[in-house]
């Protein structure tokens, strides 16, 4: 500590997927081939919708931690995840600019490793002591699993954010971090290969996490000086059973296993650590010591102390909150085609050619990416897109527009409707227009919509979405999309009587 | 200061294909379906047109871009010939440069004939249109049942309309236009429906059914037109002029300014005053004997009957439902099935129309014929509520 500051996180936030899939749904259609999926048939786990991924998970999480008070100015933009959409384009460089963050930072994929996101926490750690501004940790991760898997029920989609800065006030501070490099190989995911190809569970149980957790969380104790003991709050993403055992060797106490999330979002991989980590810093009290356990062919290990500053210090919805907002899903199916498990019929309407010109792309990168529109300096109308001219009829200024980012922007839906006929990979396709309430409007897609409540009058929230796959090409095409909540009292169904 | 269109061009001849789904038949075919009729009726030679201009809308599944396919499908003596497309006002378009083309002596005889060949692409409904590389960054997901299904919900709101009431008048627009059809041979949808049917048909986009959609058919319909001396002088004596025709094009103020509430159309308001003036009308809804508009949809239709001042705001649900605008009505509105039943080959519709309105004021209209008409309105919306073109276009008995 220097000078009254602490290098530590400055702030937190997550993003759980709003569709929670009951593992009942998936037992029932695969028990006739596995009876053994009988035993894991509780609780739900979280998926994306059919325009999420990595990418757009990684950067709700982030605006969810940015959203904080007291966050600096981010200079480093690390993104963790085994799934990112792309294996040749600067996935981080995407979220940087979804998040409109400054193009004079360092920003970097960590990936290859289920400990991907806490070895980027790590290093961001030790990167900052000593120096100004913050870095952004983010992982994200949409896991894949073959139909009838026991990882098709374990598994779950999600992302988790923290910034890492030396500040007066932080959220925890960094003890100390300890990291064991070991080849073993419980599952992997060749260049090519679209699942994880697993070895048997009591082997990984009994040779890796109850070997070499301990043996991490042992050497973490040494260079820190900490008692197992002192061990408020232990996250170790290897599921409950395991974490106990864990716990139990190391001398660790019971109580101190963080809940793994399983029975509502599901393991999300390299995610998992900081989800689970991001989960535990909203409720610890001052003073809890909170260690975090990243395991993948080796594992990470970091202490923090908490300083009680979370729990009044929100903005964003956290990741208590994303949990919360959690709407139950049994249709199997739909998953099965959101994840392109299934060939689907999708009729012709879906054969369109969806190439991306890039150079057009390039071009317009803040408004398709940041949600940058124009504001006219002489009338300060807000507008989408922006132009050349202004749109109000009233002035059509020349060449006077200013950057206006939408994204934060409070809006509501002018008009809507839901439609049958255009392709949409979840129809209806929901649309309309939006108002900007400090003026501007724009026709957008909704999604995650609740049909109870889209209304003329309900409050939207802008996301960052996949708009379109280009699967003839791989590509992947974002934008944004607007979601709509529920009407204020007042509002409610403007459209009649 | 200019001094308009009015009573400077006649129709010499008009022709129209049977609309429908003409599995049989190339674009080619249709063309020279309606330009055959629109030939006999000018009483001239192909060789007397001294310069043609052609509609069509959709590159994708048409018959390809240039003018050059309706040179060769007539075979036309190397004359200029221009191709026009501005959406489903393309037809109405083609018209306005063979009307102004003659205004202007540039031209004794013109010829404009819209085409449209939409029952290629293998399933129903309109064809994916492309929206050019910039656009398809950003625009959603969208369809024009799902746009216009927008000014329902906004006309609703905006003039405190119950769901149930609008979506009965609307119902009733669309079974006045089946109704009206029977009665045309060459309208595609030729069948009796009743509003309880329309309002238990399936939803296409919330809240249009299937039968608040007009057909999308394949079809061709053609003008000539010259100036009202030549026609004398070629033995005419009944002749219908142009009296107005406008075009107002979007420039994005509503889909980009807060000033648009969504529940009518800016452009079409803009044209019909600019029309009403071009042709003297100081009261359009008295003065006009009939019209043919542009139902799309039944919304579009009902939105667009206050838009040309035809009904006073709020109230064109309730005069569709009392049969101000049907066949009997005051004011009989798609007297020949209009879009809805004739059907909706875009390049062609703007001039289907004419042909209704030509023939209706020659007395030719067969049982559809309506008692002495001396006026009628078309118009064209292109594109959707929030971006598009909208034409008026007045023909009449010339004096």
């Amino acid at each position: 500590m220097s000078g009254g500051t602490a290098l530590g996180i400055a702030a937190c936030g997550g993003y759980v997927p709003r569709l929670r899939l009951a593992r009942r749904a998936i037992v029932e259609a695969n028990a006739w081939f596995n009876p053994g999926l009988k035993s894991h048939a509780a609780g739900a786990r979280a998926i994306c919708n059919w325009d999420e991924d990595a990418m757009t998970m990684a950067v709700e999480a982030a605006r969810d931690c940015l959203a904080s008070d007291g966050v600096p100015e981010i200079d480093t933009l690390l993104l963790a995840s085994t799934t990112l959409p792309f294996l040749e384009r600067h996935n981080a460089g995407v979220v940087r600019a979804a998040l409109a963050l400054p193009e004079h930072m360092m920003t970097l994929d960590v990936t290859a490793s289920q400990r991907a996101a806490t070895s980027a926490l790590i290093t961001a750690l030790q990167a900052r002591r000593g120096r100004p501004g913050g870095a952004l940790v983010v992982a994200a991760e949409q896991r894949r699993a073959r139909t009838a898997s026991a990882q098709e029920l374990s598994y779950g989609d999600a992302a988790a954010a923290l910034v890492i800065a030396e500040t007066t006030t932080p959220i925890a501070e960094f003890i100390g971090a300890h990291q064991v490099a070991v080849d073993f190989v419980d599952h992997y995911r060749g260049q090519h290969a679209p699942f994880d190809y697993q070895w048997e569970e009591r082997w990984i149980r009994d040779e890796g996490y109850l070997k070499i957790v301990p043996r991490t969380l042992r050497g973490l104790a040494a260079a820190t000086g900490l008692a197992a003991a002192q061990i408020g709050r232990l996250v170790i993403p290897v599921g409950r059973s395991a974490a106990q055992a864990i716990a139990k060797a190391i001398g660790a106490p019971p109580q101190s296993v963080c809940d793994d999330l399983s029975q509502g979002v599901g393991d999300s991989g390299a995610a998992h650590p900081l989800v689970m980590l991001a989960h535990a810093l909203e409720h610890a009290v001052a003073g809890e010591i909170i260690v975090a356990v990243g395991w993948g062919q080796g594992c990470d290990a970091i202490a923090f102390r908490a300083t009680g500053a979370a729990a009044h210090r929100r903005v964003g919805g956290g990741i208590g909150q994303s949990i919360a907002r959690g709407v139950a899903d049994a249709n199997y199916m739909r998953y099965l085609a959101f994840n392109r498990l299934v060939e689907q019929e999708q009729g012709m309407r879906a054969e369109a050619d969806r190439q991306t010109a890039l150079s057009a792309f390039y071009r317009h990168r803040d408004m398709v990416t940041a949600l940058v529109g124009g504001r006219c300096v002489r009338c300060g109308t807000p507008q989408f897109p922006p132009s050349s001219v202004c749109v109000n009829p009233e002035c059509q200024a020349r060449g006077e527009q200013e950057p206006f980012r939408f994204a934060d922007a409070p809006a509501h839906v002018q008009s809507w409707t839901a439609d049958n006929l255009t392709y949409c990979p979840d129809p209806p396709q929901y649309f309309g227009m939006i108002v900007f309430e400090g003026g501007g409007r724009m026709m957008v897609d909704f999604t995650d919509v609740d049909r109870e409540t889209i209304a003329t009058g309900a409050p939207v929230r802008m996301v960052f979405r996949v708009k379109e796959r280009d699967s003839r090409r791989g590509f992947v095409k974002y934008f944004w999309k607007a979601v709509p909540g529920r009407a204020r009292a007042e509002e409610d169904r403007g459209d009649g009587h | 200061m200019a001094t308009g269109i009015r009573d400077k061009v006649v129709v010499l001849g008009m022709g129209c294909s049977r609309f429908g789904e003409r599995w049989d038949q190339d674009a080619e075919d249709l063309m020279l379906e309606a330009f055959d009729e629109c030939l006999a009726d000018a009483g001239i030679e192909t060789a007397r047109i001294d310069a043609a201009w052609f509609a069509t809308a959709m590159d994708e599944v048409n018959v390809g871009k240039s003018a050059m396919p309706l040179a060769m499908a007539l075979r036309l003596p190397l004359i200029p010939v221009t191709r026009v497309e501005n959406l489903c006002a393309s037809g109405t378009e083609a018209f306005r440069g063979a009307v102004y083309a003659v205004a202007s002596g540039a031209a004794d005889i013109a010829l404009a004939l819209g085409v449209e060949k939409l029952k290629d692409t293998g399933y129903g409904g309109l064809p994916q249109r492309a929206r050019g590389v910039t656009n398809s960054l950003f625009i959603p997901n969208l369809s024009a049942p799902g746009c216009f299904a927008q000014l329902a919900t906004a006309y609703a709101a905006r003039h405190r309309v119950a769901p149930a009431d609008l979506k009965r008048a609307m119902a009733q627009i669309s079974v006045k236009s089946h109704d009206n059809a029977l009665e045309n041979p060459r309208a595609h949808l030729r069948r009796k429906i009743d509003i309880e049917a329309v309002l238990r048909a399936p939803i296409v986009a919330e809240p249009l059914g299937l039968y608040d959609c007009c057909g999308v058919s394949d079809g061709a319909a053609a003008a000539i037109v010259t100036t009202p001396e030549l026609a004398r002088s070629l033995g005419r004596t009944d002749l219908v002029s142009v009296k107005a025709l406008q075009i107002a094009v979007s420039n994005g103020q509503e889909a980009g300014h807060n000033s648009w509430d969504g529940s009518y159309i800016l452009t079409t308001r803009r044209a019909a005053a600019r029309a009403y003036a071009e042709a003297g009308l100081r009261d359009p809804a008295a003065e006009l004997s009939m019209l043919e508009c542009h139902d799309c949809f039944s919304i579009t239709e009902l939105v667009t009957l206050e838009d040309l001042g035809l009904s006073p705001g709020g109230r064109a649900w309730h005069d569709a439902l009392e049969g101000r605008y049907n066949a009997d009505g005051a004011l009989p509105c798609q007297i020949d099935g209009g879009l809805k039943c004739f059907g909706h080959p875009i390049g062609a519709s703007g001039l289907r129309m004419l042909y209704e309105m030509y023939s209706q004021l020659l007395g030719r209209a067969g049982k559809r014929q309506l008692a002495s008409p001396r006026l009628g309105l078309t118009h064209n919306l292109g594109g959707f509520p929030y971006q598009n073109i909208s034409s008026v276009c007045v023909v009449g008995l010339l004096a």
